[in-house]
């Protein structure tokens, strides 16, 4: 019987399968990307403090992250805390950990970038005004550095987005997982089903990615 | 940590390290010059090709290499394009690094002042002339900072290449984590591994910059 392959994306449930495994993509993405902002914010924050020895430490973290590829990192997680510390979370959980740190690192470069050029007259005119520490940061520091690292931290959003994609190597039920199932499944129906489906992921991930990518460009361009 | 287990891997994780390094070489050169042609392409909006190389920069960019990989490796098959995974790995990588390479080009050709255009065509220099002594040249040198942030990237997402069971470096850890369970040892001979390719890029890389800023003119 010849079935045209596209027809492999609306059979049964197969589609809503999909949007379920795009579903836990996109929430793990989410979720990483908000703990790593914030965290990132704290330790860019520290790094642009005089004290050496804390520097020397978050470059070294900072560098850490650079050097191991993203899949590693997901392995370290899955194999180590378990092993090591007897940490037993779902997949889920550990990729959530695995991606914040790796945020957390790449924003920390971002917001001390950011704050480093903020220019100095501006925090010497808060210091002047009587502000405290953290009237300083929260009203003149914050404010002026969001604005010059929204950008980048849109871009950087768009590559956890990407980096979703690697969920499925630690077994985790992701689009990409489900969209093998879906392959494999109905490989003797739908031969050609293995186009579509993927054909539909690359789509998926585009009409997320995209807009975000323009928005950035869009962003930096007006600067 | 046991370093006899180390130790015994160590001809699997030599043989992945050549394969990492090799492939990157190959997929990272290919990347180059796609970059460059279709940077250029752009740079001088050449008609409907520049629409289309925008559109392909933009594909590449925003979609996953490992969905990309799984694409030229499981689905082009079924519409009669077979190909190796290796050879599946290499197209990805130009694929994407390519898109990538061509952006950071064409950000530095961008880059090339006003004044120095202009210089140029007062001097009566024509277009190809143009874009081989003044745009290329001081383009090239602007770009330096992107070329090298891309490679270091690019040489990371190869890494992505085990999920076509590629034996390259990622690929022989968690085949030997698979068979012999001593994740501890082989995670750390793995991050070990990239630092050994990664640092010293990355210091030569930060050397290299600081030379090529001399390049640059009219700023």
């Amino acid at each position: 019987m010849a079935h045209s392959g596209i027809n492999v994306l609306f059979e049964g449930t197969n589609f809503a399968r999909l949007m379920g495994g795009l579903w836990t993509s996109v929430w793990i993405a989410a979720l990483s990307l908000v703990i790593g902002l914030v965290l990132g914010t704290l330790l860019g924050l520290l790094r642009t403090r005089q004290n050496r020895f804390v520097r020397l430490l978050l470059l070294l973290y900072l560098e850490f992250f650079r050097i191991v590829p993203t899949v590693v990192l997901l392995f370290l997680v899955y194999y180590i805390l378990p092993r090591q510390f007897h940490v037993n979370l779902p997949a889920t959980w550990m990729a959530v950990l695995a991606f914040s740190l790796w945020v957390s690192a790449e924003f920390s470069d971002i917001v001390r970038g950011a704050l480093e050029s903020v220019p100095v007259h501006q925090r010497e005119t808060g210091l002047a005004l009587g502000m405290n520490e953290w009237q300083l940061f929260r009203y003149v520091l914050l404010p002026q550095a969001f604005r010059l690292e929204l950008p980048a931290t849109i871009n950087l959003a768009t590559r956890v987005v990407k980096t979703t994609s690697l969920l499925m190597m630690i077994s985790i039920m992701d689009v990409i997982n489900v969209g093998q199932q879906i392959i494999e499944a109905n490989n003797q129906t739908y031969p050609t089903g293995v186009f579509w489906v993927y054909g539909l992921i690359f789509f998926l991930y585009f009409i997320v990615d995209y807009p975000l990518s323009r928005l950035s460009k869009r962003l930096t361009n007006n600067h | 940590m046991d370093w006899s287990v180390i130790s015994q891997s160590l001809p699997n994780f030599v043989a992945g390290f050549k394969l990492t390094l090799w492939l990157s070489f190959v997929g990272i050169g290919g990347a180059i010059i796609v970059g460059i042609i279709s940077s250029l392409l752009q740079y001088f909006r050449v008609p409907v090709i520049s629409r289309i190389i925008t559109a392909y920069v933009e594909l590449a960019r925003n979609t996953p290499l490992l969905i990309q990989l799984f694409f030229l490796y499981y689905a082009f098959p079924v519409i009669g394009w077979k190909m190796s995974a290796d050879t599946a790995g290499i197209i990805g990588l130009i694929f994407l690094g390519g898109a990538y390479m061509s952006e950071g080009f064409l950000g530095g050709f961008n880059g090339v002042s006003k004044s120095q255009i202009e210089s140029g065509k007062a001097l009566g220099m024509n277009k190809l002339q143009l874009a081989r002594y003044v745009v290329f040249r001081q383009g090239l040198a602007l770009s330096m900072p992107a070329l090298a942030a891309n490679v270091i990237f690019l040489i990371k997402e190869t890494s992505i290449f085990s999920v076509i069971a590629i034996p390259e470096l990622t690929n022989t850890a968690l085949d030997l984590i698979g068979m012999y369970y001593r994740s501890n040892e082989y995670l750390f001979v793995l991050v070990v591994a990239y630092a050994i390719i990664l640092i010293p890029l990355i210091i030569f890389f930060d050397w290299l910059e600081r030379r090529v800023r001399y390049g640059t003119f009219g700023d």
